[in-house]
């Protein structure tokens, strides 16, 4: 099967867009594990880096967009080609959005600073924050790839970020019922955990996109959501 | 495909041989009622001769034989009670080339209607000749020059006056052989919008080697290789997500 195109600068074409969200890629997953890092050990200066960080991803988005757009323009991509292309736009948008909850977390730092409590408050969102980079981290691979095999391993496992972040926000709750004086910690740890949550979200889009690019098909809409925050409150 | 359409033309197991060699090695394919199928695929690959199958232009080609059967409304064309020449004023063709007769305008569309008696008197005559330009997006240009000779048009010009001359018979299926590849992109997307409309009256099937005009102006698409049916499918997803692999190969620019 021939893989190149008669054309080569097409494939050079192709091959800088796989790239640049390749380094858009580690890029998020950096900035996120080092806002956690940042709550987690109390670190102002590594959060000010991670939120000065941000602009690389928010410019990246933006080339990316502009050379896909000279791309479809110039060869009137067909096909896989051409879902390659739509692909590298929607995963570049994830990535942001990523990076954007990455530097809202490192945002907390400062305020969670004043009020500093003991590290077994941390724990549990240092663990989520893991399991939702892992994800993250294969749905990167999984692009660099191409790989089937393991995108529909990252969907089967996203009923587990929902479950961790369901566990997560009681334990959280039950500090609160503990003592008041936790509200404002909890209350910037549960906002921290809320993007992780989204983090998995953003995740699963890009494992759905890097399905599509694949084999031209979606995956079905309706996947397991286990995430059952909305029905906990004090009393439950 | 859809089963409310109507197949207006059917292919069934349609070899060819040119001086007994084989250029199309079985091709079964349905041509639906007032939709455009595109035929492509890379030169040589059989579908400017499927395409001849279907008015018997092969017939005019020393050497070449057809066999298999070729059905227009569930009619073979290849029987040998069909009039060829009728059979060719039911499915009209227009070529790569512009070929207006050395004529004039007027004289070019009116050709076709008098040898087949389908005027009664002169302005009935007349009146198929505005119809027919009018189809074909011409009229407006050259109503005040209907006596000019046909080749003082512009190429665009003239590939439309060749579809009034095929219209003005009223056929029932038009063949169109790469109508645009000597044509500007303005004639070309003249030719397209006309195409469209044109669906709604006829069955149009085109070869085309521009991707995206097979994408623009097409409802199913059919991939042609070294005499073989590769693919046929709906265009939207020949051009998106096509199933076989010399498809996608050949779409995206990466054959051979």
């Amino acid at each position: 099967m021939p893989t190149q195109h008669t054309v080569r600068s097409f494939d050079k074409e192709l091959n800088c867009l796989s790239k640049k969200i390749a380094e858009m890629g580690t890029h998020a997953v950096h900035m996120v594990e080092r806002s956690i890092i940042a709550i987690v050990h109390d670190d102002k200066k590594l959060a000010k880096q991670v939120i000065a960080d941000d602009i690389f991803l928010d410019e990246a988005e933006r080339k990316i967009d502009e050379e896909a757009i000279l791309i479809i323009a110039r060869r009137q991509p067909m096909a896989v080609d051409l879902r390659e292309i739509i692909g590298a736009i929607r995963i570049s948008v994830d990535l942001e959005r990523i990076g954007d909850m990455g530097k809202n977390i490192a945002k907390r730092t400062a305020i969670l600073s004043d009020v500093r409590q003991a590290d077994p408050f941390y724990h549990g969102l240092e663990a989520f924050a893991a399991l939702a980079l892992k994800q993250l981290n294969e749905v990167l691979d999984a692009y660099a790839c191409c790989s089937l095999g393991r995108i529909d391993a990252v969907r089967e496992h996203d009923d587990e970020i929902d479950s961790m972040y369901t566990s997560l926000f009681r334990e959280l709750l039950t500090y609160m019922l503990e003592d008041p004086c936790n509200i404002t910690v909890c209350t910037h740890l549960l906002f921290c955990a809320k993007n992780i949550e989204r983090i998995g979200d953003h995740a699963t889009n890009i494992a759905e996109t890097v399905h599509y690019v694949i084999t031209g098909i979606y995956p079905a809409l309706e996947r397991p959501k286990d995430d059952q925050t909305y029905r906990l409150g004090a009393g439950k | 495909m859809d089963s409310k359409l109507k197949i207006k033309m059917r292919g069934l197991d349609v070899k060819v041989f040119y001086g007994g060699k084989g250029a199309l090695h079985g091709i079964t394919l349905d041509i639906l009622e007032n939709k455009v199928i595109a035929l492509i695929g890379p030169s040589g690959c059989g579908k400017s001769t499927f395409l001849r199958c279907l008015n018997r232009m092969n017939d005019t080609i020393e050497g070449a034989l057809v066999t298999g059967r070729i059905l227009l409304d569930e009619e073979d064309i290849y029987d040998p009670s069909v009039d060829v020449v009728e059979l060719r004023a039911r499915v009209g063709m227009v070529f790569q080339k512009p070929n207006p007769f050395p004529k004039s305008i007027y004289e070019n569309v009116a050709y076709g209607p008098r040898i087949h008696g389908l005027a009664k008197s002169r302005t009935e005559l007349d009146e198929i000749v505005e119809q027919s330009l009018i189809k074909a997006g011409l009229f407006n240009e050259v109503k005040d020059r209907l006596h000019d000779v046909g080749t003082s048009l512009s190429g665009g010009q003239q590939q439309r006056l060749c579809i009034a001359r095929a219209i003005a018979v009223s056929p029932e299926v038009i063949l169109m052989d790469e109508p645009c590849s000597a044509l500007d992109p303005i004639a070309t997307a003249k030719i397209e919008e006309l195409i469209d409309d044109l669906r709604r009256n006829y069955t149009i099937a085109i070869v085309t080697h521009s991707m995206q005009q097979a994408a623009r102006v097409s409802q199913f698409t059919a991939m042609f290789h070294l005499g073989n049916l590769v693919e046929v499918g709906a265009t939207d997803t020949i051009f998106t997500s096509p199933q076989e692999q010399r498809t996608q190969d050949y779409i995206t620019g990466r054959f051979g």
